[in-house]
C-alpha cells in the first residue's frame, strides 16, 4: 500500500510539472513576444513605446535565455509563486486565494447536487417498473449533456428567477444565491453521472448475488441498497476526478452568467486580457484540482469495493 | 459513398428519434451552405423602427435591439459554428489518430512517451486548456476552433493506440507480416481501416462536445468579432437585454442544444465497429 501510495504520489508530482512545463511552453514561448501579446491584450492598441517596452521585457526577464527563464520561473512556482498579474499587478497566488473560497462553494454544491441527482436519476431508472418511466429516465441524461451551460443558465433565470421570482438571478449574497448557478453547473455533470450509474447498475442487478439476495427473501429497497448500490458505484466514482476538473473550469462560463466574484471571473478577464501569469496559475491550479482529486479517489475506491484491494495485491501482469 | 448509406440504413432501423435528428441536421446543413433558402432578410441589416419585436409573423425569432431579425441571424451564424465545431473536430481526429497510430504501432519509448503527453493534456480540464490557447494565440472563431480542438487530440490518440494493439495481435495481421509485407503498408492497409469504426463513433460524440465547447468560447466573447453573427456570441448579445425580450437568448441557445443533441442522438445510432 506504502509503495502504491508513493507511485501515487510521484505521478501526481510529475502532472503538476508538466501541466507547468506545457503551460510555460504555451504561454510564454508560443505567442513569440509574450510583452507585445500583453501589450496589445484584448485588441488594444499600444500606448507604449519601444523604451518602455524593453523595460517591461527586462522586468519580466524575457530579454534572458529561455532555459534560465524557465528554472526561475519553475523554482519560484514550486513556492507558490507565479509572478504577478500585468493587469492590476497583483501577486497571482494572492488574485487566486482571494477567489477561490466562493468558486469551492459553487463547484462543492454542484457536485452535491450532481450527485444526488445523477445518483436519483439511476435509481429511480433502474427502480421502477413503468416501461414509459424507465424509458423518460434513461433519455433525460442526453439533454443534460447536449444544453450549453451559458444556455440552461440563462433559461433559470428567466423562468425561476424572472417569471417564478424564486431564487436571485446575480450576485453571491447568501444561500439563496447560490441555488441557480450550482444547479446550471451541475447539470452535465449530474447527466453523465447518472449515465454512467444507470449502466453500472443494471450490470450489478443482473449479477448472480442479486438473484440469489432475492431467492432468500431479501425485499428489493434491501436487494438495491444493500447489495447492488455499493458495486455499483465504482464506475461512477472514478469519474469524480474528471468531473471536479470539468466543474471547476466549467464556473468561467456560470460565473459570467451569474455575475458572480470568483476563480471563472478571474480566468474570464485574465484570459480577455491576456494576462500570461494569472492564466498559467490557474492552469496549473486546474491541474492540481484534477490531480488530487483523482488521488483521492483512488484511494477511496478499496474502500467501497474491497475487491480492488484483493485485485492490487495479487502480482500485476503489464497493463496495455 | 458506403458510410452514408449504412448510416442510412442503421438510422431507418433506429427509429423516429433517430430520423427527425437527421431530418433536423440536415435543415442546419442547408442552413449553413445556403442561409439563403430559409431567410432573405439581412442579418446585419438594423432596422430601428422593428426593434425588441417578439417572435411573430414577419420575424419568427423576433429581432434584437437594432432591429435586426434573430432568425436571419441564427440561420446566417450556422456557417461560422458549423465551421469552427468542424475544424476542431478534424484538428482533433488528424493529429490523435495519428500520434495513437505512431504510438501503437512503434511501442517503447515513443509509445511511453506519447501516452505521458496525454495524460498531462487530459489532466488540464479542457475548457481551462482551451481558454489557455486562446490566450497564446489570440481571439476570433478559427482561433478558438484550434483551441478546442487541441483538448481533444488526447481522446483519439488513447482510442486510436488501443484499437492499433488490438489488431496489431489479429491472425490476419501475422500473416500479413509472414507474408513479407512491410508494416507502414501494414497499418495503412490493415489496421487503419479496422480502428476506423470506434474512431469513428467518437468522432461523431466529439463534434457535438467541440460545437458546445466553441459556441461556451463565442458566448464568453473569444469568438467572432461582434457584428458577424455565431451562435454563442448571439446568446451572450440578448444577454444585455434578456429581462425584457426573453427570446434574444433563448432561441440561439436552443438552436445550439437542438443541434448537439442531434448530432448526439446519431452518434448513438451509429454501429460501433463496421466491417469495411
Amino acid at each position: 500500500m506504502t509503495r502504491y501510495l508513493l507511485r501515487r504520489l510521484a505521478h501526481t508530482a510529475f502532472v503538476l510539472w508538466a501541466a507547468f512545463t506545457a503551460s510555460f511552453v504555451l504561454l510564454f514561448l508560443l505567442p513569440g513576444d509574450p510583452v507585445a501579446t500583453m501589450v496589445l491584450g484584448g485588441g488594444g492598441s499600444a500606448a507604449l513605446d519601444g523604451a518602455q517596452v524593453a523595460a517591461l521585457r527586462h522586468a519580466y526577464g524575457f530579454d534572458r535565455p529561455v532555459p534560465a527563464q524557465y528554472l526561475d520561473r519553475l523554482l519560484h512556482a514550486l513556492h507558490g509563486d507565479f509572478g504577478s498579474s500585468v493587469q492590476s499587478g497583483e501577486r497571482v497566488g494572492a488574485l487566486i486565494a482571494d477567489a477561490l473560497p466562493q468558486t469551492a462553494q459553487l463547484t462543492g454544491a454542484a457536485l452535491l447536487l450532481a450527485l444526488l441527482g445523477g445518483g436519483a436519476l439511476a435509481l429511480a431508472g433502474a427502480w421502477t417498473r413503468s416501461r414509459r418511466l424507465a424509458r423518460l429516465l434513461d433519455a433525460a441524461p442526453a439533454l443534460g449533456v447536449s444544453a450549453p451551460t451559458f444556455w440552461t443558465g440563462l433559461m433559470l433565470i428567466q423562468f425561476v428567477s424572472f417569471r417564478l421570482g424564486l431564487f436571485p438571478s446575480v450576485g453571491a449574497a447568501g444561500p439563496a444565491a447560490l441555488v441557480l448557478p450550482a444547479l446550471t453547473l451541475a447539470l452535465p455533470a449530474g447527466a453523465v453521472l447518472a449515465r454512467v450509474f444507470t449502466g453500472s447498475l443494471r450490470a450489478a442487478l443482473g449479477e448472480p448475488y442479486v438473484t440469489t439476495a432475492r431467492a432468500k427473501g431479501a425485499t428489493r429497497a434491501r436487494v438495491y441498497f444493500g447489495h447492488a448500490l455499493r458495486n455499483a458505484a465504482g464506475a461512477p466514482l472514478a469519474l469524480l476526478g474528471l468531473l471536479v476538473g470539468e466543474l471547476l473550469a466549467g464556473s468561467v462560463v456560470t460565473e459570467t452568467v451569474f455575475s458572480r466574484g470568483g476563480l471563472g471571473r478571474v480566468t474570464a478577464s485574465a484570459v480577455a486580457t491576456q494576462d500570461i501569469p494569472v492564466v498559467q496559475g490557474l492552469v496549473v491550479l486546474g491541474a492540481a484540482v484534477f490531480a488530487l482529486a483523482n488521488l483521492a479517489v483512488d484511494l477511496a475506491q478499496p474502500l467501497v469495493d474491497p475487491r480492488l484491494l484483493v485485485r492490487t495485491a495479487a502480482p500485476r501482469s503489464v497493463t496495455a | 459513398m458506403s458510410l452514408l448509406t449504412a448510416t442510412s440504413v442503421r438510422v431507418r432501423s433506429a427509429g423516429a428519434g433517430a430520423l427527425t435528428a437527421a431530418g433536423y441536421l440536415l435543415l442546419v446543413l442547408v442552413a449553413a451552405v445556403a442561409p439563403g433558402l430559409f431567410t432573405d432578410r439581412d442579418p446585419l441589416a438594423a432596422r430601428p423602427a422593428d426593434r425588441l419585436l417578439p417572435p411573430g409573423s414577419g420575424h419568427p425569432f423576433g429581432t434584437d435591439e437594432l432591429g435586426r431579425d434573430l432568425f436571419a441571424r441564427v440561420v446566417h451564424g450556422t456557417a461560422l459554428s458549423l465551421e469552427a465545431a468542424a475544424i476542431a473536430c478534424a484538428i482533433a481526429l488528424v493529429l490523435g489518430t495519428a500520434l495513437g497510430l505512431l504510438s501503437g504501432a512503434l511501442g517503447g519509448r515513443v509509445d511511453e512517451l506519447l501516452m505521458r503527453a496525454t495524460d498531462v493534456l487530459l489532466a488540464i480540464p479542457s475548457l481551462l486548456l482551451s481558454l489557455a490557447l486562446v490566450t497564446a494565440l489570440g481571439f476570433g472563431t478559427v482561433k478558438a476552433a484550434v483551441a478546442v480542438g487541441v483538448t481533444s487530440v488526447a481522446g483519439f490518440a488513447r482510442i486510436m493506440r488501443a484499437q492499433v494493439l488490438r489488431v496489431r495481435a489479429a491472425p490476419y495481421v501475422e500473416a500479413a507480416r509472414a507474408a513479407g509485407a512491410r508494416w507502414p503498408a501494414v497499418l495503412l492497409g490493415h489496421v487503419l481501416p479496422n480502428a476506423w469504426g470506434p474512431v469513428r463513433g467518437f468522432a461523431a460524440l466529439q463534434f457535438a462536445t467541440s460545437l458546445l465547447s466553441v459556441s461556451s468560447l463565442g458566448f464568453l466573447g473569444y469568438g467572432a468579432a461582434p457584428p458577424a453573427p455565431e451562435w454563442g456570441s448571439l446568446v451572450a448579445a440578448g444577454q444585455n437585454w434578456f429581462a425584457s425580450a426573453w427570446w434574444l437568448s433563448t432561441l440561439p441557445g436552443l438552436t445550439v442544444a437542438a443541434t448537439v443533441l442531434a448530432v448526439n442522438r446519431l452518434a448513438a445510432a451509429l454501429p460501433d465497429a463496421e466491417r469495411p
